[in-house]
């Protein structure tokens, strides 16, 4: 297909701009001007429009296909949440920033600041900012809040410790706030090797960074023990939310010990990923963090209207421009009010249904490295496929043909050609089963007619794409 | 409500499957000590009695002419961009990490790339950042990391939040930010220059800067690079439709707020952050980058690449944490760019200066205000009044009107003075209320 600037043609207009309604200025210097015009394409509306709707074609979504992939709880985006949003559109953040300026934002602050209240009550934690933009912006905040806690207790500390089946986020949010990263290694049980934890943990270790369940979707049951154990030597507990869907209404990290927790707005609470966000990574913290929330921060008032804090000297400071992605906290809002209790524990219940389900109708055929009841996802090895020379990828890129998006794979990197399943509550039994007949279909072709695994995707406007070309090329920008 | 589609007889037969009893099972893995204390949560509610609630929230808001900026622009959006955006194609997808079912997602974001590459002048951009004080941040982290130095200098006529944003992002890291107090709202290019030496990784300023100023900082980039600094500099994106780009002055590392480019206000988000740099400098870049490549046949195609550089692969050893950005806002960016084209942009930006020449004219005239001279300005500029700004604008609001953004919050003894927007939104009529309601006040 043709790149934009293709199809371009000299002199072709596109949207028109209102006529000028006051004098022409006096021209600036020639030496602050461009010399040329920018090279935007030269287009009509309807070329704009027949170019992008060609493009998504190219494309799928939750909307079109069933998209388990793994980690990142790719859950039917309800239609209703974008109508929801779309109510505040119009309001400029710099007004609630003004003198006297939050009286006219009344509405907005109160999704901020009621959205910060639910979410209290579903992680179990004392106060909410709602301005990190995704999730591993929410595990830089909260190591940020983290980092404050320690140097105002005049603690020394140097080492964040992360599994090693933790996202690469983790450690890479803590080495951002000048953290060193000690890792442990993976249990034969699949959690955290207690005792290497023990070994590792010391005066110096600041923070000990969980996702709970586990990236292997499986839950911790020593996770008490190691917040207390971490509690021992004045360490914070981190909860990373991205697999909180799993545990909605069963489990608070705020009554296991946790007190940092980030939670992904866009996974859990039902906002659309867009194609690789915008998302939103609210932190939640116990109370001895309060002081140290970033500004500005949504309170109530005396009086009983919401007011920013923007004057907090302790503060770790400012994380994003504004109020963080206020869109997406209107969409999850939404989300959160029409589910309500019950329907928050029906997510809980059916995620880990669906991928219960999955696991069991699958087990027979690809090796489960931690075979045991999992929570809202599920990791295969495609390590009994291997043998024919099949990759975890050559399934992935069947199951493309098959109608599917494929699973997460390689990931987490201690599972040797991981699968990562993770279907979300949203799916029925009979997209699950479609599913699992693919699934079961390339274990069979691995066997019998490899040759057909290697040639997929056959089904797509191209085949497999030369990786290492583009590493080589670097073509980032078209000539 | 629930969205969750599982009859009984499906659940039963599910469970049988399993092997297990009810879904309550499922849940023993969690020990009952460690069970939810409480869930106290309101019942859930129909879409509809949903809606009724947030348009009630909704009209809590006050609703005023806004001739605020702060980095966040009242633009116009023209409907292909809802339209377009909004195809469930873009909307529900997540990252490309499957580039074959992808090329949608994938081809748009090296247009996007191209499309920021030849507005800022420079030869390499990523797939987008957060927002723009996000990618002030980013671009001191990867200046620091291309020099090995460990000092930044900040204008402090860059935005305000967004200097907050890079000195909490550094706070926790052995490095030092100087903060240069502007003079006469422009950078001070005297103090400056006795702080250029071998520690220095980046000077950093903003064109236009917060007071609305526009400068040409060629000679400024010659004297950085003296010292083996980079210069970094925000823009402001529909500027760069008239505005000389930084590519052109020597600029390394150009970064800035893309909501100017099809995003609406929202309360301030979400929108997208753009970084753009030198090409020799793309390995230390933060965040995606999509790049050309062929398939099989020898089709083009495009990819995710260099992940070397990102969590995902190096973890703690990587460029920056960013995983999620901004893919569906920085979408609207070139939806936005493509529609109005390369005149429309041109034009854009011309009737943006028009209309702030056109106010600036009429306040000038307003007794006891007087303008911030001394530099040209593009569609925010700086007045001085004869009272407190924080008061004027406090009293303007209870008229409709956020007339501009005080800066004496900001800059300590700017208390009288005011930054007015003026976007093309503006018709005369509003700026002239504007001038008659400012006149009444002061």
């Amino acid at each position: 297909m043709k790149l934009i600037y293709e199809i371009s043609v000299n002199g072709r207009r596109g949207v028109r701009l209102p006529a000028s309604d006051v004098p022409a200025a006096t021209p600036l210097p020639g030496e602050l001007l461009r010399a040329k015009p920018a090279g935007l394409p030269e287009l009509s509306e309807l070329d704009v429009v027949r170019h992008f709707t060609q493009l998504s074609r190219r494309n799928i979504g939750v909307d079109t296909t069933f998209y388990p992939l793994g980690s990142c709880t790719m859950k039917y985006n309800p239609k209703a949440l974008e109508e929801g949003a779309r109510l505040f559109l119009p309001f400029h953040p710099m007004t609630a920033l003004l003198p006297g300026g939050e009286a006219f934002a009344q509405g907005t602050l109160a999704i901020i600041h009621h959205m910060g209240e639910l979410l209290e009550e579903i992680t179990g934690m004392d106060a909410v900012t709602c301005q990190p933009l995704a999730g591993a912006h929410g595990e830089m905040t909260g190591i940020m809040l983290i980092a404050a806690y320690h140097k105002a207790k005049g603690n020394r500390k140097k080492y964040v410790i992360v599994p090693d089946s933790s996202h690469g986020t983790n450690p890479a949010s803590a080495a951002m706030v000048g953290y060193q990263i000690v890792t442990i290694p993976t249990a034969p049980y699949g959690d955290m090797d207690l005792e290497a934890f023990k070994a590792a943990l010391n005066g110096e270790v600041a923070a000990v960074m969980m996702t709970c369940p586990n990236t292997l979707g499986l839950f911790n049951p020593h996770i008490k023990e190691i917040c207390d154990l971490a509690h021992g030597v004045d360490a914070l507990v981190y909860y990373d939310g991205a697999n909180l869907n799993a545990i909605l209404g069963q489990l608070r990290p705020g009554d296991v010990g946790f007190d940092v927790v980030h939670v992904n707005l866009h996974k859990t609470f039902g906002t659309p990923h867009g194609s690789g966000g915008p998302g939103s990574g609210p932190v939640g913290v116990k109370k001895a963090l309060i002081p140290f929330l970033p500004m500005p921060h949504v309170v109530r008032g005396e009086d009983g209207h919401l007011e920013l804090l923007n004057d907090n000297p302790r503060s770790i400071g400012r994380m994003a421009n504004f109020f963080g992605n206020f869109g997406v906290t209107a969409r999850a809002y939404a989300y959160t009010l029409m589910l309500g209790r019950e329907g928050l524990i029906d997510v809980s219940e059916k995620a880990v249904l669906n991928a219960n389900y999955v696991m069991s109708r699958l087990k027979d055929l690809y090796d489960l490295p931690y075979d045991q009841t999992c929570m809202h996802e599920c990791v295969f090895s495609a390590s009994r496929q291997l043998q024919h020379d099949i990759h975890a990828i050559d399934i992935a890129k069947f199951l493309i043909d098959k109608g599917f998006h494929p699973p997460t794979v390689y990931f987490p990197m201690i599972v040797k050609e991981a699968i990562m399943i993770e279907p979300t509550e949203t799916e029925s039994k009979a997209t699950l089963d479609a599913f699992i007949d693919a699934m079961r279909e390339a274990a069979e072709l691995a066997e019998r007619d490899p040759a057909a695994l290697k040639r997929a995707p056959v089904t797509t406007p191209i085949s497999r794409l030369d990786e290492t070309k583009a590493a080589r090329e670097q073509n980032v920008c078209f000539a | 409500m629930s969205f969750t589609p599982h009859t009984p007889e499906e659940i039963r037969e599910m469970l049988a499957t399993i092997g297990v009893g009810s879904i309550g099972d499922l849940f023993r893995p969690i020990p009952q000590g460690l069970r939810a204390r409480s869930f106290d949560l309101p019942p859930g509610m129909s879409e509809f009695e949903m809606l009724a609630r947030l348009q009630e929230m909704a009209a809590q808001n006050g609703r005023v002419v806004p001739f605020v900026g702060g980095g966040c622009y009242d633009h116009g959006i023209p409907a292909v961009v809802d339209h377009l955006a909004g195809r469930a194609e873009f909307y529900t997808a997540y990252t490309p990490y499957q580039p074959e079912c992808s090329q949608g997602t994938l081809q748009a974001l090296f247009e996007y790339q191209t499309a920021i590459c030849r507005l800022t002048g420079l030869d390499a951009s990523n797939a987008s950042l957060y927002d723009g004080g996000t990618a002030l941040a980013e671009a001191a982290m990867m200046a620091l990391r291309v020099t090995g130095r460990d000092r930044v200098i900040l204008d402090g006529a860059v935005n305000p939040f967004h200097r907050a944003i890079v000195r909490t992002y550094l706070g926790n890291l052995p490095v030092e930010i100087v903060e240069l107090p502007p003079v006469n709202g422009m950078l001070d290019r005297q103090s400056l220059a006795g702080k250029l030496d071998d520690r220095c990784a980046a000077v950093m300023v903003q064109n236009p800067n917060f007071f609305g100023c526009v400068a040409d900082y060629g000679d400024l980039a010659v004297q950085v690079h003296k010292c083996g600094a980079l210069l970094v500099s925000a823009v402001y994106a529909v500027s760069l439709g008239l505005l000389k780009p930084p590519g052109d002055m020597g600029v390394d590392i150009a970064v800035g707020d893309g909501q100017s480019l099809g995003n609406h206000l929202s309360f301030g988000g979400p929108a997208f952050g753009f970084i753009t740099a030198k090409k020799q400098y793309i390995r230390n870049m933060p965040g995606r980058i999509v790049g050309e490549t062929v398939d099989r046949e020898g089709r083009r195609g495009f990819v995710l690449t260099l992940q070397a550089r990102e969590q995902h692969i190096k973890r703690h050893k990587a460029t920056s944490n960013i995983c999620s950005n901004q893919s569906l806002c920085a979408l609207r960016g070139l939806i936005f760019l493509a529609s109005l084209g390369k005149q429309g942009l041109v034009e854009l930006a011309q009737l943006n200066r028009d209309k702030a020449e056109y106010a600036k004219r009429v306040l000038a005239a307003v007794r006891g205000v007087t303008i911030l001279s001394g530099a040209p300005t593009f569609n925010e500029f700086t007045i001085h009044l004869p009272k407190p700004s924080g008061e004027v604008v406090a009293s303007l609001l209870q008229r409709g009107i956020a007339a501009g953004v005080p800066l004496g919050s900001y800059y300590p003894g700017e208390e009288n003075s005011l930054a007015v927007t003026v976007t093309e939104k503006r018709t005369r009529g509003e700026i002239d209320l504007l001038a008659r309601e400012l006149e009444g006040v002061l």
